[in-house]
């Protein structure tokens, strides 16, 4: 700035940098570039020579250490000998793990919801709103407390579930047992095991999760091509050829076959001594959070939800109905692909929210991307900038993969303009 | 007619029949309930599912809250208060727990003797707040306003306030009731300064602190007023620099020599005594007063056409935008001390509002440029029409407008903001939620008790959610202009 107005002592041309605004524009985008610089430097040089005060330096080496430390879920192999960067790749899947969980089930409760608001039951109605202004207005970490806290202090202990007169039963057809250590829920198990594929690092996929992988993707690619033909059809002759048991079929049988092949069925948890065995005990602490994370974003999802529906004029329903479409058809081809518009960018925001908003795991101790990277390898090898630093870097390639995704579907509802 | 027509009619109604009620079943309640709660299958079984959950809520609830307890010592007395009361297995609340830690979880640990401090500087800052917050409504400002009066003074007395600030503080409250009777825009030049003298009255010290960062914009509009005539640009660099300058440099030997010559302090309070809803409540205010402003800048850069300006703002929300708060946090309390000249260390209060105030800022900049994009192009064009400059077009026509259609958008970051300063938990603060509530329980009388302050910190912030959410409707409904 002060070079600036000293330098436009020379009349015309220099002066013509902040007076012409085809220049100031110019002139001022430099003089805030070399402000960032300057800005940069001072902190990248306070930082050099506070890490030089430390005996410190900045290497993501200790990624490569023996973390030592042992996680209670771990979602890939790990022991307490493997690497932080290893440890720190487990939170990043437990992460992941609630996070998926969460908007699954969000979604689910949320359209609920949301559709629930908008009934004519003037009593349902109303518990919704309750429900939704209560849960829309109180501190998610209140949720995820409070939820813990019911699991911790009111569930009982594995063995109330002993003996002949147990005080608790298991729920669910007796395959999930609530108790205030963990949820014990069953596993899956095979009678025909294919064996795994290994990928190195001790990494496996079971064959028969690629199979049935296969099997979902080939069945919507089957499916859509069985869609694509009757539209085909459609435009020709003007008659829609029936076509809900094919697509039913391609997307249905090749898993059933798959679950009688492999001998898939499920392993519920039994009491073994003081602990249940057979199946698999969630840590409450993913339970809780997860929990709290569905109804709290689910109220945020009914709200967008509700006002996507009201979004689209009661008009489009009404040319619908005089076009003679039937209801569900109405649903599906005029009011579903309008809301949807609506809906979606803000349903995006809200996976993104839940996403970040799982970090509030250090409430309940579930070993996240902070509670490995940001909790206990941070405090073992004191490198809270490295630590710190690549933590945010992962999270927001995370978010960023998501909005990325997301944007995809988005471009795929979005008005066609021309 | 004719008369013949009229004999061989047996009968002909002269007058209107009465109107007959209409069937029970299509009126009053009966009609109600077939409408609204049994017009069909579904909605029979969504009714009765509806009363399912109520009752559920009620039996599993209602004996808890009848037996409640607000008289006791310790969770083993409330137990044994209930048991004599209500029986041996009767379950109760102990909401005692509430009655007995109120100051704790409104004030924290700050010193007994200066609870009227942060006391008066709410009351004050409902003072401040009424130009920005109810300018339209003389009714609901008499009523806020002469309830904060009595409210403030009231609690101040209660709490032991010297004579003297009750006279302070009572004229400052008189003359914010007579501005809002006359002309509430004379209280604007008293919600401008009100951010300092509310952080006087919360940390306390010396009064030359404030009184000199006042001096530096001061300052700086004299310098506006000398270089004005020369060039605007010119003007307004000097007069920021000329701020900046006598902060960084001035202010700080000036106030602590003032201070020596003439002592004005009253008693400094560390921010470490901070805690419960006023360290919410300070951190949410001073969020909401910061990003609001540094949003509207943030928007207006990512919609500039300047590239460079754009980029960076981009860069900035996104980035923000795509780690978690708690994150922030930590680079607050962890990372600051490895940014910053070694040595130098500032209040942990301070750089946690300062992350909020950026986290939130981040969200409040793409809520406004969802506004700035909603304004028709025709509103640009407008005042590019009537030779406006860029800064006037923005303030005088397009903020405006985008603003208000941004309204329920902002709120809802403030909601969210609010929430959210329940997470300096994590850092090390005293919130009301978590920190707070195990402070309360690490004491051996209120050993295990949960429900109770989780069900009342709640309340509060369902209240003032609930309350703020509320208050963008009527803001919406004020400022509506079209459809009239």
């Amino acid at each position: 700035m002060t070079d600036v107005s000293a330098s436009a002592s020379p009349p015309f041309r220099l002066s013509m940098l902040i007076n012409d605004r085809r220049y100031r524009s110019l002139t001022f985008q430099v003089i805030v570039f070399i402000l960032v610089m300057l800005g940069l430097w001072w902190l990248i040089d306070n930082t050099l020579r506070n890490l030089a005060l430390m005996g410190k330096s900045f290497d993501f080496g200790f990624l490569f250490q023996r973390a030592g430390y042992d996680i209670p879920q771990t979602p890939i192999p790990y022991t307490s000998d493997d690497t932080h960067l290893r440890a720190s790749v487990v939170g990043l899947l437990n992460t992941l793990i609630v996070s998926v969980l969460g908007c699954i089930a969000a979604t689910v409760l949320g359209i609920l919801v949301g559709v629930a608001r908008l009934s004519r039951n003037w009593l349902f109605a109303r518990l919704m709103t309750v429900y939704v202004e209560i849960f829309r207005n109180m501190p998610l970490l209140l949720w995820i407390l409070i939820i813990y806290a019911i699991f911790t202090e009111i569930l009982p202990p594995p063995n109330a579930y002993r003996g002949e007169n147990a005080t608790m039963s298991m729920i669910l057809f007796d395959n999930v047992a609530l108790t205030n250590r963990y949820t014990a829920i069953p596993t899956l198990g095979m009678t025909n095991d294919p064996g795994s594929l290994d990928l190195g690092a001790r990494i496996t996929f079971n064959w028969a999760t690629i199979a049935f992988v296969v099997a979902l993707v080939g069945g919507w690619m089957l499916r859509r091509m069985i869609r694509d033909h009757a539209q085909r059809v459609q435009d020709r002759t003007g008659d829609r050829p029936v076509t809900w048991w094919k697509s039913l079929a391609v997307m249905v049988l090749p898993s059933l076959f798959l679950i009688w092949y492999f001998g898939l069925h499920l392993e519920p948890p039994s009491l073994q001594g003081f602990n249940f065995t057979g199946g698999l005990n969630v840590s409450n602490g993913l339970v809780a959070l997860w929990l709290a994370l569905t109804l709290y974003t689910a109220a945020f999802i009914a709200e967008i939800v509700r006002a996507g529906i009201l979004a689209v004029s009661r008009g489009q329903s009404e040319a619908a109905f005089a076009l003679g479409l039937r209801p569900n058809r109405t649903m599906s081809l005029v009011i579903l692909p309008q809301a949807l518009r609506v809906i979606v960018p803000p349903l995006i925001s809200q996976y993104l929210n839940l996403t970040k908003n799982s970090s509030l795991a250090i409430a309940v101790g579930y070993m996240d991307l902070r509670g490995t990277l940001g909790g206990t390898t941070l405090n073992q090898t004191g490198r809270e900038l490295e630590a710190i630093v690549l933590m945010m870097l992962t999270y927001l390639a995370v978010s960023l993969i998501i909005s990325a995704g997301m944007n995809v579907f988005n471009a795929s509802v979005k008005l066609k303009e021309r | 007619m004719s008369d013949t027509h009229a004999q061989t009619v047996p009968f002909v109604r002269d007058t209107m029949l009465p109107a007959a009620p209409p069937p029970t079943r299509e009126s009053g309640a009966v009609k109600w309930l077939r409408e609204n709660l049994f017009s069909g299958a579904v909605n029979t079984v969504l009714t009765i599912l509806g009363i399912l959950i109520i009752w559920f809520l009620v039996a599993t609830f209602w004996d808890w809250f009848a037996h409640s307890v607000w008289n006791a010592s310790s969770l083993t007395e409330c137990r044994q208060i209930i048991a004599a009361t209500w029986g041996e297995n009767a379950r109760g609340a102990c909401f005692a727990v509430i009655r007995e830690r109120w100051n704790q979880y409104v004030f924290g640990f700050y010193p007994q003797t200066l609870y009227w401090r942060p006391t008066m500087a709410f009351g004050l800052l409902m003072v401040a707040l009424a130009p920005v917050l109810f300018s339209a409504s003389l009714i609901i400002r008499r009523v806020v306003l002469a309830i904060t009066t009595l409210a403030t003074l009231l609690c101040m007395m209660v709490l032991g306030a010297p004579v003297g600030w009750l006279v302070f503080a009572a004229l400052v409250l008189a003359g914010g009731l007579l501005a809002s009777e006359r002309n509430i825009a004379w209280l604007l030049p008293f919600s401008l300064i009100y951010p300092l003298l509310g952080v006087w009255f919360l940390w306390g010290g010396s009064l030359w602190g404030p009184i000199f960062v006042l001096v530096g914009p001061l300052l700086g509009w004299l310098a506006w007023r000398l270089l004005a005539g020369i060039s605007p640009l010119l003007a307004t660099v000097g007069a920021i620099l000329v701020t900046v300058l006598f902060w960084l440099l001035l202010a700080g030997d000036a106030a602590q020599s003032a201070q020596a010559v003439l002592p004005l302090s009253i008693e400094a309070v560390r921010s470490d005594r901070f805690g419960g809803f006023l360290l919410s409540i300070t951190i949410g205010v001073a969020g909401i007063a910061l990003s609001l402003p540094l949003g509207i800048v943030l928007a207006l850069a990512r919609r500039s056409d300047m590239f460079l300006i754009k980029s960076l703002a981009v860069i900035f929300i996104e980035f923000i935008r795509g780690v978690p708060l708690i994150t922030l946090l930590f680079v607050a309390s962890l990372l600051l001390n490895y940014f910053l000249p070694p040595g130098t260390s500032f209040d942990i209060i301070l750089r946690v509002i300062i992350m909020v105030t950026l986290f939130a800022a981040a969200y409040m900049a793409e809520v406004i440029r969802g506004g700035l994009a909603a304004l028709p192009k025709g509103q640009y064009e407008a005042a590019d029409a009537l030779g406006l400059d860029y800064w006037k077009a923005q303030r005088l026509i397009v903020l405006p407008q985008a603003l208000k259609i941004s309204i329920p958008g902002i709120v809802s970051t403030f909601i969210g903001m609010f929430k959210d300063t329940t997470l300096v938990t994590f850092v090390g603060l005293y919130d009301p939620l978590k920190s707070m509530s195990d402070a309360v329980r690490a004491n051996i009388e209120w050993k295990g008790i949960y429900w109770e302050p989780f069900i009342f910190v709640g309340a509060i912030f369902f209240l003032i959610c609930f309350g703020m959410s509320r208050y963008s409707m009527y803001l919406e409904r004020r400022l509506q202009r079209d459809h009239r």
